[in-house]
């Protein structure tokens, strides 16, 4: 397939590492911030490929992983009621919430649904016009638009009986609380491809600029990712830090203009709390005042929910880059993706779940993988 | 589901007033909605995420990329800055010299 198999290419892969080995002099953190790079990295041992110089740090880009626990349970509550219809991308499923998930909703009698598309949902709705369809709109930059295009179809057709419930997040402020954690290690970033294929680069020459950190815009393919490094390395042994677009056939400077005009009409910049590291500031977006009453949260009124998290999780740490999955305690023992403690164990994106799948296990046991599937 | 991959536009329509393709990822085809990106023309290539294209893909700027990889050392060769190669090089020594101290 056009674009996938020619950045897969091992040859070529190998003029890339060549280079990466030649330019690197001393060690390196890098932080790829987006959970399907993290997933390409592992899966394809790019990490292991890479000189001992330099180190991935697996960001925190998987929008499963870090939509917060209140949130979820919200989710549980109003997927639990009789005239609901609940609608959420297939990896929600599993994410644990205080107590249970939706695919335990789903066995106890409520109606939840996995839908490709958020349009899948509102042509549920449509043909549902006597029960109430809600929509699990979570995600990054990518995801914002579709669920935008949603709400914003919703109000065009008069579609009352469907709700967005919704915590999107956004990277550049990620990145800036990450640069400033005191134990930050992380010297370049590998910004998310397809982050930028929506919103353009213009948010990252001031970041790169405050904390004189190397941001190169980073595709998804081996080669894509090797190149990333490749140019982050470039930078921090030649001293620089600037904004470079090592992915320009799927990212322009400017976005998209269409998605970035369609998200500042639906939708309006708040404060975000983050599964397992807390409120950033700025760091997601909400529905806009004019579209409030498409806001599952404020049709479904579903304050005052109290959250726990289990104390033995350590994907706070995992999410920012301080803790390395298979050194967490729990690790492929008590939690594994059909016993997942934290979200990170559940998305494929998610650092503990591309762990678990490729058997990185970092020395720390012998103990084989199945032994802790029951 | 954060992920989008690249898909090859089939076939366009208009359905209740919005701009919908059918796209082929190596041979899986699904209904796609070109709102976005409504200029795609049928043959091109498109990242898709959940339903919906993002950004069209580039052609001869892949092929760009590509050839860049082709030729990592060799352009440097022929074509390089020699000053800033060697300040490079001046530098890496300094930071192995660093290391080394
Ligand atoms: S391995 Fe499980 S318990 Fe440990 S950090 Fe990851 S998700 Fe949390």
């Amino acid at each position: 397939m056009k674009y996938i198999e020619e950045f897969q290419d091992p040859l070529l892969a190998e003029r890339l590492l060549e280079d990466i080995h030649a330019t690197v002099t001393r060690p390196w953190a890098l932080m790829e911030v987006c959970g399907g790079q993290t997933h390409s990295i592992i899966r394809h041992g790019i990490d292991q490929l890479l000189p001992e110089e330099v180190e991935l740090i697996h960001g925190p880009g998987c929008p499963v992983c870090v939509t917060p626990l209140e949130l979820i349970d919200k989710a549980l509550e109003i997927a639990s009621r009789p005239e609901v219809i609940f609608c959420s991308f297939g990896d929600m499923l599993r994410v644990p919430g205080t107590g249970r998930d939706l695919f335990q909703v789903r066995s106890e009698g409520g109606d939840v649904r996995v839908v490709y598309s958020p349009l899948d949902a509102l042509t549920l709705a449509r043909e549902n016009p006597d029960r109430e369809v809600v929509f699990f709109g979570i995600g990054f930059e990518t995801t914002a638009p579709p669920n935008a295009m949603a709400v914003h179809q919703a109000a065009r057709l008069g579609l009352r009986n469907f709700s967005l419930l919704v915590s999107h997040v956004r990277v550049p402020p990620a990145i800036e609380a990450i640069m400033r954690s005191p134990d930050c290690r992380v010297r370049a970033f590998l910004a998310a491809g397809h982050v930028c294929s929506v919103m353009g680069t213009e948010e990252y020459p001031a970041l790169a600029e405050r904390h004189e950190v190397p941001i190169v815009v980073t595709g998804f393919e081996p080669l894509d990712i090797l190149e990333g490094v490749r140019r982050a390395v470039r930078q921090l042994e030649a001293g620089r830090h600037t904004v470079e677009n090592a992915y320009p056939r799927a990212v322009v400077a400017q976005g998209n203009p269409a998605a970035r005009a369609m998200l500042d009409e639906v939708f309006s910049t708040t404060d975000r709390g983050w599964r397992g590291i807390g409120v950033i500031p700025d760091s997601g977006w909400r529905l806009a005042p004019r579209y409030r009453e498409y806001d599952a949260e404020h049709r479904f009124s579903v304050e005052g929910i109290t959250t726990r998290e289990p104390a033995a999780c350590r994907s706070g740490e995992v999410l920012q880059g301080l803790l390395k999955p298979h050194e967490c305690e729990a690790f492929g023992t008590t939690c594994t993706p059909r016993t997942p403690l934290g979200a990170t164990m559940v998305s494929s994106e998610g650092a503990c779940a591309a762990y678990y799948l490729y058997r990185r296990l970092g020395g720390t046991t012998d103990a084989p993988l199945e032994a802790s599937i029951r | 589901m954060c992920l989008a991959v690249p898909g090859k536009v089939l076939r366009i329509e208009e359905r209740d007033g919005t701009r919908m393709a059918s796209v082929d990822f190596g041979g899986v085809v699904k209904e796609v909605c070109l709102e976005y990106v409504p200029d795609l023309r049928v043959g091109e290539y498109t990242i898709v995420h959940v339903g919906f294209a993002l950004q069209r893909l580039d052609e001869e700027s892949a092929r760009q990329t590509l050839e860049l990889f082709e030729n990592l050392g060799l352009l440097e060769e022929e074509f390089g800055d020699p000053w800033q190669a060697a300040e490079d090089a001046q530098r890496a020594d300094d930071a192995q010299q660093e290391v080394r101290l």
